[in-house]
């Protein structure tokens, strides 16, 4: 039932955003992968799934924010009946594993999807600073590629508090794919992987 | 469907049969990087060709309201890849939202209406002056009047330009409105075809490089009086005689070739080469009918004055 869905919530996607994906540093790969995002509005979840090739995407679960996608009947049939999206808490309770769904579906092989600002980005063309989960999966999975990805003019698709979407084609960027190395410290990583999300935003051809 | 629009489509479908065939002779025969390229891409353009072909006489077949719809959904191809390469700023996004599920739709319902009068102030009395009205609703001032510009140029271009050709489907000059509206389109996308074809074979002096490294003087000659001569021999589908037709088609051609030269200028500027990705081997939407944007609202007054009863 929810296959009869999704294929045509892709197609809707593809015609109104284009969802065009430029494979820059890396080809696209069932094998299980950490993507990374810069996060520019709500639709960049769906964006970045309908920009996959179909045998990836059934394999990638993003993950979104259970404080907006989790409130109501509707946005959890969005996200997780059709996106197949793992909904985690932007604030944590002291003690609690956030990250425990996300480890489980990367054991069982399957690719993740994050967005590492946590929150969107105000102004127009800045990367928020990532935050600790992505570092701290990277040190858990060394073996995993990390791949970075860009989303261009999402902002301009759906800008935070707008509800309205201009059909604007949205081109997903993948880089090439990084590992944390073994005696970085957390900020250096988190500035190189919020770097290379940066350049390929800016052009760059492999991320690096 | 008439016999009349039955030949023409038969025509178009020999014509690339023929360069179907050249295509397939040259890739035989390409030996060096450089020409096996420029061979990929002149099949990549003929195999876009018979999709387009098809897809056009397509619709002119099925009858006014298919072709309205085609060129309604263009424009609005058209109009996306304008601004997913044009910058635009949060204060625009309510204009642009407008100008893609409002003025766009509003536009193309009174060409369907035939509705004459409103359907030539719509966009460039009313769109015009409410978009940068609702623009200042953010109170972003940055670049306003720049930005103003684009909101209307990309409708202009895209919108009002482009749905000059359908719009012939409410003139009354005694013939057919799909035959006029096909003997624009292929004038026009032949003139395109012909500048190719002679600046391949013969182009030596740029035209201007700053612009459009691949137009040649020859090219533009070249093209301009075959796309001419083959405009003058179709008399047969307008309410031209030869001589009229030749006038009309050499108005076609410059127009043309200014509308392409003036969407590369943009392209220039933006920095890009091609408007989209679309069409294999052409580029965009707006790649494709960059020449037509200048050529049908000329082509459309001269017969509504001229040749309509």
């Amino acid at each position: 039932m929810s296959a009869l869905i999704r294929r045509p919530l892709i197609v809707l996607v593809r015609l109104l955003v284009g969802a065009r994906s430029e494979w820059r540093g890396c080809e696209p790969d069932t094998a299980r992968r950490i993507y990374f995002a810069n996060h520019g509005s709500h639709f960049d979840t769906v964006a970045v799934m309908a920009a996959l090739p179909w045998p990836v995407r059934r394999l990638t679960h993003p993950v979104a924010a259970r404080d907006y996608w989790g409130i109501s009947k509707f946005r959890r049939f969005i996200a997780e009946t059709l996106l197949r999206a793992v909904l985690i808490d932007r604030k944590p309770k002291p003690g609690s594993e956030p990250l425990a769904p996300l480890e489980r579906l990367l054991e069982d092989g399957r690719s993740i999807l994050i967005f590492p600002e946590g929150t969107r980005a105000e102004g127009d063309d800045e990367i928020a600073p990532f935050r600790s989960g992505i570092f701290r999966l990277a040190q858990k999975f060394p073996d995993v590629e990390l791949v970075p990805v860009y989303l261009d003019n999402l902002r301009r698709i759906l800008p935070k508090g707008s509800m309205l979407v201009v059909p604007i084609t949205c081109t997903a960027r993948f880089g090439t794919p990084l590992q944390v190395q073994p005696d970085e410290a957390k900020a250096a990583f988190l500035e190189r992987a919020r770097t290379a999300v940066k350049v390929l935003g800016s052009g760059g051809a492999t991320g690096e | 469907m008439n016999v009349t629009m039955l030949t023409v489509l038969g025509a178009c479908a020999l014509l690339l049969t023929v360069a179907s065939l050249v295509g397939y002779v040259l890739e035989q025969r390409a030996k060096s990087p450089a020409s096996i390229a420029t061979v990929k891409n002149l099949n990549d353009r003929t195999r876009s060709w018979w999709i387009m072909v098809v897809i056009f006489g397509g619709a002119l077949a099925l009858g006014d309201t298919t072709t309205i719809v085609l060129f309604a959904i263009l424009s609005f191809l058209a109009l996306r890849e304008f601004w997913t390469l044009t910058p635009s700023r949060r204060g625009d996004h309510q204009p642009l939202f407008l100008s893609f599920f409002v003025v766009l739709p509003i536009h193309y319902i009174l060409l369907g209406d035939d509705w004459y009068g409103m359907f030539v102030i719509f966009i460039p009395v009313y769109a015009f002056l409410m978009l940068p009205a609702v623009a200042t609703i953010t109170g972003e001032t940055d670049d306003f009047l720049a930005r103003s510009a684009k909101v209307q140029w990309g409708l202009m271009l895209t919108v009002y330009s482009i749905s000059h050709a359908p719009a012939l489907l409410m003139l009354d000059t005694g013939v057919p409105g799909a035959l006029m509206i096909s003997y624009l389109v292929i004038v026009v996308q032949l003139s395109d075809v012909f500048q190719y074809i002679w600046g391949k074979l013969l182009g030596k002096h740029r035209f201007s490089p700053n612009i459009s490294p691949s137009k040649t003087v020859e090219g533009l000659v070249g093209g301009g009086l075959s796309a001419i001569a083959v405009g003058t021999l179709l008399y047969g589908l307008t309410p031209f005689s030869p001589l009229q037709a030749a006038a009309i088609s050499a108005v076609i051609v410059t127009a043309g070739f200014f509308g392409g030269f003036v969407l590369s200028a943009i392209k220039r500027d933006l920095k890009v080469k091609d408007w989209g990705y679309i069409i294999e081997g052409h580029g965009g939407v707006l790649d494709r009918v960059d020449s037509l944007t200048f050529a049908a609202p000329l082509f459309f007054h001269i017969t509504r004055y001229f040749f309509t009863t």
